[in-house]
């Protein structure tokens, strides 16, 4: 869509996957920016968790601090939500935390790209858990899984619709925890641009903008740890419908 | 005398429009943390508790916001 008008803002502009290696047509073999900053998330988490656990001080160090921390913190989420049984899915569970935490956080580096605001990439992550979670609920409960949607604590009269209700829920489940997380990221991302924008076209005056995108910024550091945070909290209330679906 | 066409601006009425479904989820926000704060001060002992399922409140008031941005934004440069 062209437009021109006073203002020059696109802030849009910044979610646009670019190849940058190889050549200007997006192919699949395509290394994108998309594929660069997810490599550079990779690497930083390697860094985090290899180095911060090389050490094993009793008293730790920052790096090992750090990766004590995050670990402990997801491990108190599963088990206050699931319950002990819940800690057989951990490893999962803490990849999708530290992999959507990394990338909303190194996304707000300038000139970054943030991964996780693309559908395609928090869909398939959505996607994963909603498969991972029906598996699991038939698996351990057989067809027991389905009074999930049929409760026995309402009066009988309104069951059938209260089914129908339930059954609609858990299947937006993957939509709505996907379009959460992108929504987010690319919202926030967009209102700074646009703050940005306003500071390139107002010259000299462009103090008042300055100041509101570092409030805008401030705010964005608390919304993408706690979007990382709610995605995985969501997966462990899943987790815990498919391990305990009588209630 | 109107510049540009009559589709154009149906669809960014419409984009606005939708927005106005994010208003809905800032009240929806507001009432979980508001009804938090004030059963959380009539018995802190027991708030730090209960912070994970007023985030999942939360989370669950805003998914219906970000769906109107979401209508919004397909207005704007998906149709």
């Amino acid at each position: 869509m062209e437009k021109q008008s006073a203002f020059n803002i696109h802030p849009m502009d910044q979610f646009i996957i670019d190849p940058i290696l190889t050549g200007e047509n997006l192919e699949w073999y395509s290394f994108t920016n998309q594929a660069l900053w997810m490599l550079i998330s990779l690497v930083s988490i390697s860094f985090v968790f290899i180095y911060g656990s090389r050490k094993h001080q009793l008293v730790p160090g920052r790096l090992q601090s750090i990766a004590e921390l995050l670990y402990f913190f997801i491990r108190d989420m599963i088990i206050d939500i699931v319950g002990q049984e819940g800690l057989r899915y951990f490893p999962y569970i803490f990849t999708l935390f530290i992999l959507i935490l990394f990338g909303n956080v190194l996304g707000l580096l300038p000139y970054s790209f943030t991964y996780t605001s693309h559908i395609a990439v928090t869909g398939f992550l959505a996607l994963s858990v909603f498969i991972a979670v029906t598996i699991i609920g038939f698996v351990k409960n057989g067809f027991g899984f389905l009074s999930l949607f049929w409760i026995s604590s309402a009066p009988l009269a309104l069951r059938p619709i209260l089914l129908i209700i339930e059954v609609i829920s858990y299947f937006v489940r993957p939509v709505s925890h996907s379009i959460r997380l992108a929504g987010n990221m690319m919202a926030g991302h967009a209102v700074i641009k646009v703050f940005a924008g306003f500071a390139g076209a107002l010259g000299i005056g462009a103090i008042a903008p300055i100041f509101a995108i570092t409030a805008v910024y401030g705010l964005e550091m608390l919304v993408v740890v706690i979007q990382a945070y709610v995605f995985t909290i969501l997966t462990c209330v899943y987790l815990n419908d498919a391990l305990h679906p009588g209630h | 005398m109107v510049d540009g066409n009559l589709v154009e601006m149906g669809k960014l009425i419409g984009a606005g429009l939708a927005c106005t479904g994010m208003g809905g989820a800032a009240i929806g926000v507001g009432h979980v943390v508001g009804n938090f704060l004030s059963g959380a001060l009539r018995n802190p002992s027991a708030a730090s508790g209960q912070t994970a399922t007023m985030f999942i409140g939360i989370a669950f008031a805003e998914a219906l916001g970000i769906f109107s941005f979401l209508v919004a934004l397909l207005l704007m440069y998906a149709m």
